[in-house]
C-alpha cells in the first residue's frame, strides 16, 4: 500500500515520468551512436544483449539456468545463413526462419528438460547443446570448422541494400527493440507474473492450480526464439556463423553476461553484454589479449562476490534505499 | 545499377531522417587514403600455430618496412596486427573493422585456412589485397579466387608433390593419414591422396583431429592397426609436433614410414633430432640456403631472441616487400592497380628466387626438398636440414585454371 502511494505522488510531481524519458534518451542514442562508434562493433553488441535479455528471461524472470543457449544462437544462425545463401530469400525473412527454427528447437528441449530442476536441468540443457554443437561440427551444409561463409546480407523488404554498414545498423537496430519489446512485455504480463511467481515459491504455485511447467516450457521457448533471433541477425552482420555461436563457452558467456549486468532486471543483460564486449574488443589488439579469459574470470569473480545484484541490480538497490522517490528499483 | 541506386536511396532516407547525412558521404580519394599505408597483420599469436607466423611475422613485416625506408611516397607506412586465434568469426571481423575503420589497405599473416577464407570474402569485397603468408589450402588460387589474393608462400599442392610423390615412386604403397580436420588439412589429404593414387598407391584410412589436439593416442592407434606403410601428418604447428611424438611413442614410427606433409622449421627444432632425423619434407626456405638467406635470417635472429626463421616469416617479410614497390611506383595504395603492378613484376629477393606472381594469385618460386639431419650430424641447434632437390615454381605448384586468370 505504502509503495502504491509512493508511486502514485512520484508520478504526479513529474510531468513526464522518470523511466519514460530514460527511455527516450537511451533510445535517442542508439539512434545516433553510429555517428561516434564504429556500427560493426555496436551490432555486435545489440546482438549479444538481445541474446542475454533472452538468456535473462528464463534465468532471472523463471528462475531455470539453462546452460545451452549457444543452441539456440547458433541454430539461428546457421539456418538463416543456409536460407540466406541458397534461397535468396530477404533477410527479414530469414532472420522469422532462425527464429521459428530455433522455437522449435526450444520446444524440443523444453520437452525434454523442464521436468527436471536446479541442476540437473542445467545438465540436461548442456548435454543437448553439445549434442547440437557436434551435429553442427559434422553436418556438410555448416562448413565445419571452417564455418558457413560468404552468407548475403541482402535487401531488406527487396529494397534497402544492408551491405550498407549504416543501413544495416538501423535493421539490428529495429530488430532488437522488436526482441526487446517482446521481453518487455512477456514480463509485464500476467503471465510474466506467473513466471515471477514460480520462481519466488514453485509449490505454491502448483497449489495455486498453475500447470507450472506449461508455463516453464512457454517461457523456454519465447528465450530461445528470441536467441535464435539475436543468433541470425549475428550472422548476417558478419557474413558469416561458426562454431564459436554453438560452443559451450558461448552458453557460459551468455551467464556471465546476465550476471554482471544485474539478473532479473530488464537492462542488466544490455549493461552485461556492453561491458564483456568492451573487454573483449579493447584487450583484443594489445599485448593483455592474450589474458583475455583471466580477465574475464577476475570480473566474475569480483561481481559474485562484491555485487551479487550486477551493475544495473546495484545501481537500483541503491536508488531505491536512497532515493525511493526515483522509481527506481521497485520490485518487479 | 540498381544496386547502386537502392544504396543511394536507404542512405538518403537514412540519412536525412536522422540528420546524420554527413556519415553516408564518401571520403574523396587521394593517392594514398589517409596519407600513409597501412598493414594489418593478422595471425594466430599463441595457439598452435603462433610460432610458425605469430608475433614474428609482425616481425617479419616491420623488417620489410624498415628495409624499404619506413615510408613510400613521402608518407609514413604503419604496421597493425591482432590475434585471430584460429577462428573465422573473429579474424573475419577483425579485417573488418581494420578496413572499415581503420584504414587498413593489405592484410599479410594469415596462417589457418578456415581463418583466412573467412578474411578473403570481406577483403575481396572491399577490393583489399591479401598477402597469405601462412595458409596452405589451394582453394585461394581456384575455387575462391579473386583478382586481390596473393598466396605467396606455399600451398597444399606443392607439398603434395614435392613430398609424397618421390616416396610412392621408391615403393611407400599403403597410406594412411592423420589429418587436421578443417580446410587446410582437408585440402591437403585430398591433394596428397590424388598424386598417391594417379602413382599405384592406396589410401587406407584417414583419422580426422580436431585443431589443437594434444592427445593424439587413439589416432595413432588407428594407424597402427591400419597396417599402412607410410603415415602422412596433414596438419602444422604444434598438431604435427603432437602427432609425430605420439607416433614415436606408441612404436608407429618403426613400423611405418613418418611423413610430414608441411613442416615448419620451428616444429623441426622443437623435436628431438632422434624423432624427426632423415625425414623427408618440402619447404620455401631454408635460413642457412646461401649468403643473402644467412644474412637476412641473422637480423630476424636478433630481433626475435633467436627464434629461426620459418618459410612463413620470410614470406611475410618478401610479399610485404613487393606490396610497397608496387605502392611507390604506381604512386597509389588502391587494391586493384597495386595488384595488376605485383603480377607484371618478377617479385625478386632473398626468399623469393626464379619468382612470378601468376596472374590467379599464385606466387610460383624453387622449392626445395630438404632431408632433416640426425643429432650427430647438426653442428648446432640451428642446423636442421639438408637440402636435396630444387623444385622449380612451375613444376612445384599446380598449373592456373581459366577461370581464375586476372590479368
Amino acid at each position: 500500500m505504502n509503495t502504491l502511494v509512493r508511486s502514485a505522488t512520484a508520478g504526479l510531481r513529474l510531468p513526464l515520468s522518470q523511466p519514460h524519458l530514460g527511455s527516450a534518451l537511451l533510445l535517442l542514442a542508439a539512434l545516433l551512436a553510429p555517428a561516434l562508434i564504429y556500427p560493426v562493433f555496436l551490432m555486435k553488441f545489440l546482438c549479444l544483449a538481445l541474446f542475454a535479455c533472452a538468456f535473462n528471461l528464463m534465468l532471472g524472470f523463471v528462475g531455470m539456468l539453462s546452460f545451452g543457449h549457444a543452441a539456440f544462437l547458433s541454430t539461428g544462425g546457421y539456418v538463416t545463413g543456409y536460407l540466406m545463401i541458397n534461397s535468396g530469400i530477404t533477410p527479414e525473412l530469414g532472420v522469422l526462419a532462425g527464429t521459428a527454427a530455433s522455437a522449435l528447437l526450444g520446444f524440443l528441449f523444453g520437452k525434454l528438460s523442464v521436468k527436471r530442476e536446479g541442476i540437473y536441468f542445467a545438465m540436461v540443457t548442456l548435454a543437448l547443446s553439445q549434442l547440437v554443437f557436434f551435429f553442427y561440427l559434422q553436418a556438410p551444409f555448416t562448413g565445419g570448422e571452417n564455418g558457413m561463409q560468404g552468407i548475403p546480407r541482402g535487401h531488406l523488404f527487396g529494397l534497402i541494400d544492408l551491405s550498407d554498414n549504416l543501413a544495416m545498423y538501423y535493421f539490428v537496430l529495429a530488430v532488437f527493440l522488436i526482441g526487446f519489446g517482446i521481453i518487455f512485455r512477456t514480463i509485464h504480463s500476467p503471465f510474466g507474473q506467473i513466471l515471477t511467481a514460480i520462481r519466488e515459491n514453485e509449490p505454491r504455485a502448483v497449489s495455486l492450480g498453475y500447470n507450472v511447467r506449461q508455463y516453464k516450457l512457454l517461457a523456454f521457448v519465447i528465450s530461445a526464439a528470441l536467441a535464435g533471433m539475436a543468433g541470425a541477425t549475428k550472422a548476417l552482420v558478419f557474413e558469416l556463423e561458426s562454431l564459436t555461436d554453438a560452443h559451450w563457452h558461448m552458453s557460459g558467456e551468455v551467464v556471465l553476461m546476465t550476471l554482471l549486468g544485474g539478473m532479473g532486471t530488464v537492462f542488466g543483460p544490455v549493461v552485461g553484454a556492453a561491458i564483456l564486449v568492451a573487454i573483449a574488443t579493447l584487450f583484443s589488439g594489445g599485448e593483455l589479449g592474450n589474458y583475455i579469459h583471466i580477465i574475464m574470470g577476475f570480473i566474475f569473480v569480483t561481481c559474485v562476490l562484491a555485487f551479487r545484484r550486477g551493475v544495473v541490480g546495484e545501481f537500483g538497490h541503491f536508488m531505491h534505499k536512497n532515493f525511493p522517490a526515483s522509481g527506481f528499483g521497485r520490485p518487479q | 545499377m540498381n544496386d547502386r541506386i537502392s544504396r543511394t536511396l536507404s542512405s538518403v532516407v537514412l540519412g536525412s531522417a536522422l540528420g546524420l547525412a554527413a556519415l553516408s558521404a564518401p571520403a574523396s580519394q587521394a593517392s594514398l587514403s589517409d596519407d600513409r599505408v597501412r598493414l594489418g597483420v593478422l595471425a594466430d599469436m599463441s595457439g598452435p600455430y603462433g610460432d610458425l607466423c605469430g608475433k614474428h611475422c609482425v616481425e617479419a613485416v616491420n623488417m620489410a618496412v624498415e628495409d624499404f625506408g619506413g615510408q613510400v611516397l613521402g608518407q609514413p607506412i604503419d604496421v597493425i596486427s591482432a590475434d585471430d586465434q584460429n577462428k573465422p568469426d573473429l579474424g573475419s571481423a577483425k579485417a573488418r573493422e581494420w578496413i572499415e575503420s581503420q584504414g587498413v589497405d593489405a592484410i599479410n599473416g594469415l596462417v589457418a585456412s578456415s581463418v583466412v577464407g573467412a578474411v578473403a570474402q570481406v577483403a575481396n569485397s572491399a577490393e583489399k589485397p591479401i598477402l597469405i603468408s601462412g595458409a596452405g589450402s589451394n582453394t585461394f588460387t581456384t575455387k575462391t579466387c579473386s583478382p586481390f589474393n596473393a598466396h605467396w608462400t606455399y600451398d597444399v599442392v606443392a607439398l603434395a608433390r614435392g613430398t609424397v610423390s618421390p616416396l610412392v615412386k621408391s615403393g611407400k604403397k599403403k597410406w594412411f593419414f592423420i589429418t587436421a580436420d578443417y580446410a587446410f588439412g582437408h585440402a591437403l589429404e585430398n591433394v596428397a591422396t590424388g598424386i598417391i593414387e594417379s602413382n599405384g598407391g592406396t589410401v587406407v584410412g584417414s583419422a580426422k583431429a580436431p585443431l589443437g589436439t594434444t592427445d593424439y593416442s587413439s589416432f595413432v592407434l588407428q594407424a597402427i592397426s591400419s597396417g599402412a606403410d607410410a603415415v602422412a601428418l596433414a596438419n602444422a604447428g604444434k598438431d604435427f609436433v603432437n602427432s609425430l611424438k605420439g607416433a614415436s611413442e606408441f612404436g608407429l614410427s618403426q613400423q611405418a614410414t613418418m611423413v610430414g606433409l608441411l613442416v615448419f622449421a620451428s616444429d623441426t627444432r622443437s623435436i628431438d633430432a632422434d624423432i624427426i632425423g632423415n625425414m623427408r619434407l618440402t619447404t620455401g626456405f631454408y635460413w642457412d640456403r646461401d649468403e643473402a638467406t644467412r644474412v637476412w635470417s641473422k637480423r630476424f635472429m636478433e630481433r626475435t631472441d633467436g627464434a629461426v626463421p620459418t618459410m612463413a616469416h620470410a614470406g611475410a617479410y618478401s610479399s610485404t616487400l613487393h606490396y610497397l614497390k608496387a605502392v611507390a611506383a604506381t604512386g597509389t595504395d588502391d587494391g586493384a592497380t597495386v595488384m595488376k603492378h605485383m603480377k607484371a613484376n618478377a617479385p625478386d629477393d632473398m626468399f623469393a628466387r626464379h619468382a612470378t606472381l601468376r596472374a590467379d594469385g599464385r606466387m610460383a618460386y624453387d622449392m626445395y626438398q630438404v632431408r632433416v639431419k640426425t643429432a650427430a650430424e647438426r653442428s648446432n641447434r640451428n642446423d636442421l636440414y639438408e637440402i636435396e632437390n630444387v623444385i622449380p615454381g612451375d613444376q612445384a605448384y599446380a598449373a592456373m585454371i581459366p577461370e581464375c586468370d586476372f590479368k
